[in-house]
């Protein structure tokens, strides 16, 4: 039996260009067409460049953006908040942790007041309640209890993703959508977050849109992976699929394209290069 | 005689808080057309060290080596005039971020040019001539129409073309690549990757990679130096860091590879640091 969590049919998003004094305004379609389901509990990996549409399609699933034509549905609820507006149930179900952790995180907010935030917008939960939730999450996340009354400036670049981490997982949302949360980290942070992300899925039943461009983390993490180019998806499947048999052009150039760090490509370079 | 031989070379920064030591005490040679990668997370003063080469570092810091010479010539004592004789013309650097290191108000080709103007004696015409050849030796598409062309008119991987293009374009004897990809989408990085390989070959200049992803280094060095909090871990020819890390962190931060996950969890450095005790 499938438990989809998320269904998307033939979503479209365009943008007005405004024109300017010898340029006459145009549109711009930068999600053309998507449709896909999500199983609850799974990943779905958007793989692609920039400019390909990805963060446009994260913007509309977070409701940060209204879609232009289409359908989403979250959980059986319908989200089109261009004619719905948000009420805050919506709010509850999806949640977004950003790229940047130096820039998704106010300065001059303790991390404390970061993660009741949610909170205290969208829930009539009393103060203690509150406060007790957000120690909890740290300790979570695998931060400390001390850590509540600091600043954003005091912590380390993965310790700021675990913030953003536990941010988004206050509100206990059925969906997290992950726009690239581990492309600004170093390698061996890269990893720890990497396991925390698989640590809360099992333990919160998250389901997770990951986006990245980096293709041996979606390897590593995802159930199925779409890969999107020029707004349309062009190839969507399990990982074992995508990975295995690619179909699509684009594909194969991004795979041709991954640096490989494994010991018979070396090899296979060095001789090259003698020769 | 190596083209870059630097011994013990430490670099400390004056802070509110007492010095804070970025480099201590690390050795580094580069002999004519190789390529060296230097690999280590933020804060491993990968970076630092090849800027106290080119003499870029602020006031505040105090760099001490016993040795640092290029082409047999000592860079310590080289005054502010003759290093700029030397920096930009043999030793030439491009970083991170290619948008930002071209200046907005300037055509890419008036800054081309300069370049040339500063070191060649090359008369207008020739320098023109020059320019062009210089962006169709980097691959970059209409030449003729791009020079005239400002850095917000192109695209992260071409104003990196243009920055690649600035630097070789003395013929430099070393060229210093700061993360030169970690800005650009992976098809992009494979371009510009294979792009500096390539010059580096036809030029047999020698080639520093700095970066902290294994699979550049895998894809571009000979030899590699792996560093750590400011000090070197490993130095090994590239093939042997893959096959047979001697190092704990080395192995650790290639455990860290998503594509070298073997369960269901990354090791990350913290499970090595017990065992290894770097």
């Amino acid at each position: 039996m499938s438990d989809t969590i998320l269904k998307v049919r033939d979503l479209y998003r365009t943008y007005d260009i405004k024109g300017g004094l010898f340029k006459k305004p145009g549109k711009f379609t930068a999600v053309k067409g998507v449709s896909f389901d999500v199983e609850r509990g799974s990943t779905l990996a958007i793989v692609g460049e920039s400019g390909c549409g990805k963060s446009t399609l994260a913007r509309m699933l977070t409701m940060i953006d209204a879609q232009t034509s289409g359908s989403i549905e979250i959980d059986g609820l319908p989200i089109d908040i261009a004619k719905t507006g948000i009420s805050k149930d919506m709010r509850q179900k999806v949640q977004i942790v950003f790229q940047n952790p130096y820039g998704s995180l106010n300065p001059r907010q303790k991390i404390g007041h970061v993660l009741e935030e949610p909170l205290l917008l969208n829930t009539s939960m009393p103060a203690a309640e509150r406060r007790d939730l957000a120690l909890e999450m740290l300790t979570k996340v695998g931060l400390q209890p001390e850590h509540y009354g600091r600043y954003p400036h005091m912590f380390s670049g993965g310790q700021r993703q675990r913030i953003a981490i536990a941010r988004a997982i206050m509100m206990k949302p059925k969906l997290l959508v992950l726009d690239e949360p581990v492309s600004a980290l170093d390698l061996s942070v890269q990893a720890q977050i990497l396991n925390l992300l698989k640590d809360l899925q099992d333990e919160m039943g998250l389901t997770y849109i990951f986006i990245s461009h980096d293709l041996s983390v979606v390897r590593y993490l995802a159930d199925k992976v779409m890969v999107m180019y020029f707004g349309e998806v062009v190839e969507y499947g399990t990982r074992d699929e995508v990975f295995g048999d690619p179909k699509h052009e684009y594909t194969r150039t991004l795979f041709a394209a991954t640096p490989n760090a494994d010991v018979d490509s070396i090899k296979a370079r060095l001789a090259k290069k003698v020769a | 005689m190596p083209l870059l031989e630097i011994r013990n070379l430490k670099v400390e920064f004056a802070t509110a808080k007492g010095p804070f030591k970025a480099l201590d005490g690390v050795d580094y040679t580069v002999e004519a057309g190789e390529v060296l990668a230097i690999v280590g997370e933020s804060g491993s003063g990968k970076s630092v060290a090849m800027l106290a080469v080119m003499g870029l570092l602020p006031d505040t810091a105090t760099i001490t080596a016993d040795k640092m010479e290029f082409e047999g010539r000592d860079l310590r004592t080289l005054s502010a005039k003759e290093r700029r004789k030397v920096i930009g013309k043999d030793i030439s650097m491009i970083f991170q971020e290619p948008i930002a290191s071209l200046n907005p108000c300037f055509t890419v080709g008036h800054q081309l040019e300069e370049t040339l103007k500063a070191h060649t004696t090359l008369g207008r015409r020739e320098r023109k001539a020059r320019v062009i050849e210089l962006m169709k030796a980097v691959g970059l598409p209409k030449p003729e129409e791009r020079v005239s062309a400002f850095p917000h008119q192109m695209s992260g991987g071409q104003c990196q073309r243009v920055m690649i293009a600035m630097a070789i374009a003395c013929a430099p004897k070393l060229l210093i690549a700061d993360e030169p990809t970690t800005a650009l989408d992976v098809t992009i990085q494979k371009q510009i990757l294979d792009l500096l390989v390539k010059l580096q070959q036809d030029s047999g200049m020698g080639l520093i990679m700095i970066t902290h992803d294994m699979g550049v280094v895998a894809e571009t060095a000979d030899r590699v130096i792996v560093q750590y909090k400011g000090n070197k871990m490993e130095e090994a020819d590239v093939l042997s860091l893959f096959e047979n890390p001697q190092h704990a962190y080395t192995r650790a931060l290639l455990s860290a590879l998503p594509e070298n996950a073997t369960g269901d969890r990354l090791p990350t450095v913290s499970d090595f640091v017990g065992a290894g005790g770097f």
